[in-house]
């Protein structure tokens, strides 16, 4: 796996004070999961992403540490609670170097 | 009474009753010996197979395994946002603007947009090339690079190959199969059907026993589907990747104990065709997700 990859997300630019937003982030990534060995019988190393953190305007509002099981190109779905306009940073780190980040911006009226 | 006695009692109790059952087991599997036992054995594989084999669905009967899919699956391949092959589609749209090769030449130097250029190419594979070679879109894809472009070809189920055929045949997403028989398919068009009804394997089943004949009930719980390729290449969520059409092929080989034909083999391109002849006119749904 590269060193970085594509990432998709999708939330509402716009929300009202105190809504509930739902964040679908979906990132690229094989996953290799260490416990695959090729047709010769030397172990694949694993290589999958250990971390996501999203943080709103600086304060870390959801993280999900990742493990061998979880399948190739993760797709996280969860919540947070509209309080203010900014940006919301999305951060993936794993093996081998591997890191990822985007941002959103959100307006709250 | 001492407990222990109470206790042989009871067993001895249990073990008449055993012994009935044993003999009233006994009693009804001599009745039916005293039955024609093979002339009803035959009878109900005559009802089984009668009551089981269907003709090859044609027309509207025929069926995208999409609608055997759960909600989940189905939304997963309906919205590119959730959908994980839209990664291979975005890669492919990067690798078509990419020059390769001696001939320093890109996809889009010859075909320009894609999004002009290949709308319905896709519904339109496998085909006849000029020199009179089958080739699918994978291999449609290979021969430009060598031939075009003067690189080296992509391995069979590459990440780069597959990301162009996904980006490729999402250019005809909704547009109807539009192979037909000609003159020039003909002859692997035969080969292919042939191949669908042949007995393979150490299983000894065809394509048609399960995908035509038996499609709509279930192996092992799951669904079978009528094999249509509409959707490829697919994220299969079993693979974990995109795959191609050739690769779920050999899949099936696999599961009937045959010996999978080699990744662009000219049985596996007669088959491809011939599937593709069989959903002519049905919708183009690339790239699909399927379990």
């Amino acid at each position: 796996m590269s060193k970085t990859s594509r990432t998709i997300v999708t939330m509402p630019t716009a929300a009202k004070k105190g809504e509930v937003l739902e964040i679908r982030i979906i990132v690229q990534h094989d996953m290799e999961s260490g416990f695959r060995h090729t047709e010769t019988g030397q172990r694949v190393p694993r290589d999958i992403i250990r971390d996501f953190l999203c943080t709103y305007n600086g304060v870390e509002v959801f993280r999900v540490e990742l493990h061998p099981a979880m399948g190739a190109n993760p797709l996280i779905v969860f919540t947070t609670t509209a309080t203010e306009s900014g940006t919301l940073e999305f951060k993936w780190s794993g093996d081998n170097g591997y890191a990822s980040s985007t941002t959103s911006t959100l307006a709250v009226t | 009474m001492p407990l222990s006695n109470q206790m042989s009692r009871r067993n001895g109790k249990l073990r008449s009753s055993r012994l009935f059952l044993k003999r009233s087991f006994l009693f009804s599997s001599l009745y039916c010996e005293s039955l024609p036992f093979a002339t009803l054995l035959c009878l109900s594989l005559f009802l089984l197979f009668s009551v089981q084999s269907r003709a090859d669905p044609v027309g509207l009967e025929r069926q995208s395994s999409y609608d055997l899919m759960s909600p989940d699956t189905k939304a997963m391949q309906d919205d590119p946002l959730l959908n994980p092959a839209t990664f291979a589609v975005l890669d492919g749209q990067v690798l078509w603007q990419e020059v390769a090769g001696k001939k320093n030449q890109s996809c889009a130097s010859c075909h320009g947009d894609a999004t002009v250029s290949m709308k319905g190419v896709a519904a339109s594979f496998p085909k006849v090339s000029s020199s009179g070679q089958l080739l699918n879109l994978e291999g449609r894809i290979n021969q430009c690079r060598v031939e075009q472009q003067g690189a080296a070809p992509f391995a069979p189920e590459s990440k780069p190959l597959l990301a162009l055929a996904a980006f490729v045949a999402n250019q005809s997403k909704g547009m109807p199969i539009s192979v037909e028989r000609t003159p020039a398919n003909e002859q692997a068009l035969a080969s292919g059907q042939r191949l669908f009804n042949q007995r393979m394997g150490q299983l000894n089943l065809s394509c048609a026993q399960c995908h035509a004949e038996r499609a709509g009930q279930k192996l092992a719980g799951n669904p079978i589907p009528q094999a249509h390729p509409t959707a490829y290449p697919i994220y299969r969520l079993e693979w974990q990747t995109v795959g191609s059409l050739e690769r779920r092929l050999r899949n099936c080989l696999v599961g009937v104990r045959a010996e999978p034909y080699a990744f662009g083999s000219a049985e596996l391109l007669e088959l491809e065709l011939f599937l593709a002849w069989r959903a002519r006119e049905m919708p183009l749904e690339s790239p699909g997700v399927r379990p």
